[in-house]
């Protein structure tokens, strides 16, 4: 086991910022992406709906 | 005849819509799943790195994000590729899709560099060739989206785009390669094919279990937004016309 508590998890040995700055990122990304493409079916099937 | 009917039976757009369908929350709980193990891996059980400490765990998204970036520009240039040359429309609606997917994994292997070149190289960018060269498939991926969303006719946009995504693909051995043909402060690469990786294996188990966590995430994004383009493409097509009836019956 690399960590004795949550804080020194958190804290990556003091690149924190950088190590949680990278995964947030990716985290985000992934998840506003999948939301964009989900939406953007959902209207292309809405679309088709209306329109027969 | 036949056999070659059922070779191609997924080159049909409703073919491939509804296997897609069917795929895609396979394919987003494989991610989520070899995900968590890998972040598992990653965190808990590699070792801390002698001379780099904690930043180093970047490297668990930092080289699966490049090589996505990388791989999804090849698969976008073939695919589109074999829309141009065999007038194949849904090689080029795939292409299309990986575009924007692409285009995020580069900016996620530019981000996690920048994290990581910080602390250990202590600067957050450097004009370097392996690092001009990602950013370099960055406006690749950005300049073909560009140019087929701005063209009306949607199958000449296709080839335009497939002429583009062609011609930018010399970029990708460049990038591969930079650290070898150029003299560079990246380091080199991590995995190679005729020697022993260099890291401890717990640290390359979390890498690859992190890659083929991205591999099954693009490939679910991907497959969604193809579904999308077909739809928007193919809208007054009998079977699409057909799919919607039946979604009004269902009370959809």
């Amino acid at each position: 086991m690399n960590w004795n508590s949550w804080g020194e998890f958190w804290a990556m040995g003091g690149y924190g910022l950088y190590v949680w700055g990278s995964y947030g990122l990716c985290a985000v990304v992934f998840v506003l992406e999948s939301l964009s493409a989900r939406r953007r079916l959902k209207r292309a099937l809405s679309q088709i709906h209306d329109a027969g | 005849m036949t056999s070659s009917l059922r070779f191609f039976t997924y080159a049909s757009p409703p073919r491939f819509y509804a296997l897609a369908g069917r795929l895609i929350p396979w394919l987003f709980g494989l991610a989520g799943l070899v995900g968590l193990v890998g972040l598992y891996v990653g965190f808990f059980v590699a070792p801390t790195d002698a001379t780099q400490g904690q930043a180093y765990r970047i490297i668990f998204i930092h080289v699966p994000a490049a090589w996505m970036s990388m791989l999804l520009y090849l698969v976008m240039a073939g695919w589109a590729a074999v829309g141009w040359a065999f007038n194949a429309r849904l090689a080029s609606m795939v292409a299309r899709a990986l575009a924007p997917t692409g285009t995020l994994f580069t900016v996620l292997a530019l981000w996690t560099g920048a994290l990581w070149g910080k602390p250990t190289w202590g600067a957050w960018w450097v004009w370097d060739a392996r690092l001009t060269s990602e950013l370099i498939l960055l406006f690749l991926y950005l300049g073909y989206i560009a140019l087929v969303e701005s063209i009306d006719d949607t199958r000449r946009a296709d080839y335009a785009g497939a002429l583009l995504a062609l011609v930018g693909a010399v970029n990708v051995p460049v990038i591969y390669f930079s650290v070898r043909w150029w003299n560079t402060l990246h380091q080199g690469a991590s995995i190679s094919m005729s020697a022993a990786p260099t890291m401890a294996h717990t640290m390359l188990s979390a890498m690859l279990l992190m890659t083929v966590a991205f591999w099954a995430y693009a490939f679910a994004v991907v497959f969604m937004r193809t579904r999308a383009i077909i739809l928007e493409r193919e809208r007054d097509a009998d079977w699409v016309l057909a799919l919607a009836r039946q979604r009004a019956g269902a009370g959809e």
